[in-house]
């Protein structure tokens, strides 16, 4: 049972600024909430290969082809970086895979949304990868030491994937009318799910208020929102391409961009499994894990009688 | 003359990395671990870097209006150069990684002659891609012992594959009019002189592997001459569909 004592020296050591690391003392519920967040985290990385995995094979250009490859590559990468990150909390990679596979654990929504156009690659480069950063950015300053140094070094690769997938929306916004409309059609499929990335509504996130105290989040999820509108409407702009809602419009009294209000329907929909590709994302994951079963326990195997040839050896 | 089959050497070398890295593309996020998933991407990638430095030389010879994607997307089946081997489907990792191997140890021993073509460009290609590759044949050989020695059942898939995927080893080996041509300029090897080092190279592996190639295959020719299996059909209409369904425009 965490006492009162360590739990006001805790919080004192984060009211410091100080960075928790793996071996000091946490209370059970920090470490926890953390868990969750890393793993959740990970996990989106590894789902958010499959979207865009998706249009590798059907890449119009070499050029974009082996671009998205290496994006995909890099997600796969992070998702790495933040399951070694989790395990510092006492907690194995195998273990939090089986969450994920089981739906115990969640992912971001965003996955669950299908991309069917070339133009998906562009959206969800910029819009996905933009919402991320944004998030991202805001953890590399969180308490928790592992959690904060990873994020600093795929914060890097994030705002790269950010820039080709504008890259990829502009290409088209300044193309043929085809990709002109191709490129609007993504842009009105992916807005209000990247919206819905930053999670409920303040009063809706019942984690928020211990998060920020332990300073594990150092903005609120509408705070976040609202700094992604503001980023992203003058993007929009320069792309000729307009954004899906009638709402939005420039507060200069707040000095930020008033915008409408989220589907929370749809929102809570994706969240409980019922999105558009929910299934789907949980079905090829699991269908990789059991049809990988065989080699994963090929590669033990060989490993083990390795070990063992060569204690052998050396007796 | 000399062009023209400097051209159709240069979709030879291409199209075994385009076809193999679309392959390796379909499993992108599919793998059994997330090791083997980074890893097999990356060969992908490495393998649509050099079609991207072949084509793009590829184009400079035709001339015209021909660019790296049109070469790589426009073409029609037959006129597809890659062998049979790297069109057959991933249908376990056991056939991915049986594939994989028996083209790494072709395609390193193959990069290390072109490194002295009297092609310059070729040779700079080579020289760039043989490090590449150097890192595929590790993959592939180190996973083609781990399966076979790892367990029953991995022993038995890798032999399943071995089994379906050998008869297309040899078309590897056996020189088009083009690569005969190519050969006699000094721009690409005598591919028979290659045939011994590599079969000493594979069964050497086989053997760590405790897989046995057969001894009386029937080997299955034709890719190299556009007589494809059914399978290039469909990886082409995945390839080609974006260039196919909006024509003539810049991504
Ligand atoms: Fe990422
Ligand atoms: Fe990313």
């Amino acid at each position: 049972m965490d006492t009162q004592q360590q739990l006001d020296d805790f919080q004192r050591r984060i009211d410091n600024g100080e960075k928790i690391e793996p071996k000091d003392w946490m209370p059970e519920r920090y470490r926890k909430q953390l868990i969750r967040i890393m793993s959740q985290h990970a996990h989106s990385e590894i789902v958010g290969m499959l979207p865009e995995g998706n249009w590798i094979t059907r890449a119009p250009s070499l050029r974009r082809k082996v671009a998205l490859l290496a994006k995909v590559q890099d997600e796969a990468g992070h998702g790495l970086y933040l399951y070694s990150a989790a395990e510092t909390l006492g907690i194995s990679r195998d273990e939090l895979v089986e969450q994920l596979l089981d739906g115990t654990a969640k992912y971001s929504s965003i996955f669950n949304y299908p991309t069917l156009t070339w133009a998906d690659m562009g959206a969800v480069g910029w819009l996905v990868d933009g919402a991320a950063i944004i998030n991202q950015v805001m953890l590399t300053k969180t308490s928790y030491g592992p959690y904060a140094r990873a994020m600093v070094r795929i914060c890097k690769e994030e705002s790269f994937h950010q820039r080709q997938g504008y890259e990829i929306m502009l290409a088209l916004a300044n193309g043929t009318e085809a990709q002109k409309q191709m490129a609007q059609d993504a842009l009105n499929r992916f807005w209000w799910p990247s919206l819905m990335m930053f999670g409920p509504r303040d009063e809706d996130s019942p984690n928020t208020e211990q998060s920020m105290k332990w300073k594990i989040k150092k903005k609120t999820n509408d705070e976040l929102r609202q700094q992604f509108v503001d980023q992203t409407v003058p993007q929009a702009d320069i792309l000729g391409l307009t954004i899906p809602d009638p709402d939005l419009k420039w507060n200069e009294e707040r000095g930020h961009y008033d915008f409408g209000e989220i589907d929370w329907e749809e929102f809570w929909n994706v969240v409980k499994g019922n999105g558009p590709c929910n299934l789907k994302r949980l079905e090829d994951r699991n269908a990789a894990w059991d049809n990988g079963a065989w080699v994963r326990e090929a590669a033990v195997a060989h490993a083990e009688k390795q070990a063992a040839k060569r204690v052998s050896k050396s007796a | 003359m000399e062009q023209k089959a400097l051209y159709d050497y240069l979709l030879l070398l291409g199209d075994n990395s385009a076809i193999l890295g679309q392959r390796l593309g379909e499993l992108c996020g599919h793998g059994p671990e997330l090791e083997t998933d980074i890893a097999l991407t990356n060969v992908s990638l490495d393998l649509f870097g050099q079609v991207r430095n072949y084509f793009q030389y590829a184009a400079k010879v035709a001339g015209e209006d021909a660019t790296e994607d049109s070469i790589a997307m426009l073409r029609l089946e037959h006129e597809y150069k890659n062998s049979l081997l790297v069109e057959q489907p991933n249908r376990d990792f056991a056939y991915v990684i049986c594939r994989q191997f028996l083209f790494d140890t072709y395609h390193q021993l193959l990069l290390n002659e072109l490194v002295n073509s009297k092609n310059d460009q070729i040779a700079a290609i080579a020289k760039k891609s043989i490090k590449e590759v150097d890192y595929h044949y590790d993959i592939s050989s180190t996973w083609m012992q781990r399966l076979g020695d790892g367990t029953e059942e991995s022993n038995k898939r890798l032999q399943d594959a071995l089994d379906f995927l050998w008869r297309y080893s040899m078309e590897l080996f056996k020189p088009t009019d083009t690569e005969i041509i190519m050969a006699e300029m000094g721009v690409g090897p005598d591919l028979e002189t290659l045939r011994p080092v590599y079969l000493e190279r594979v069964k050497d592996i086989f053997l760590k592997s405790n897989v046995i190639a057969k001894e009386d295959a029937i080997f299955q020719y034709g890719g190299k001459t556009g007589t494809h299996t059914e399978y290039l059909g469909y990886i082409l209409a995945e390839f080609q569909y974006m260039q196919r369904a909006y024509p003539n425009m810049q991504w």
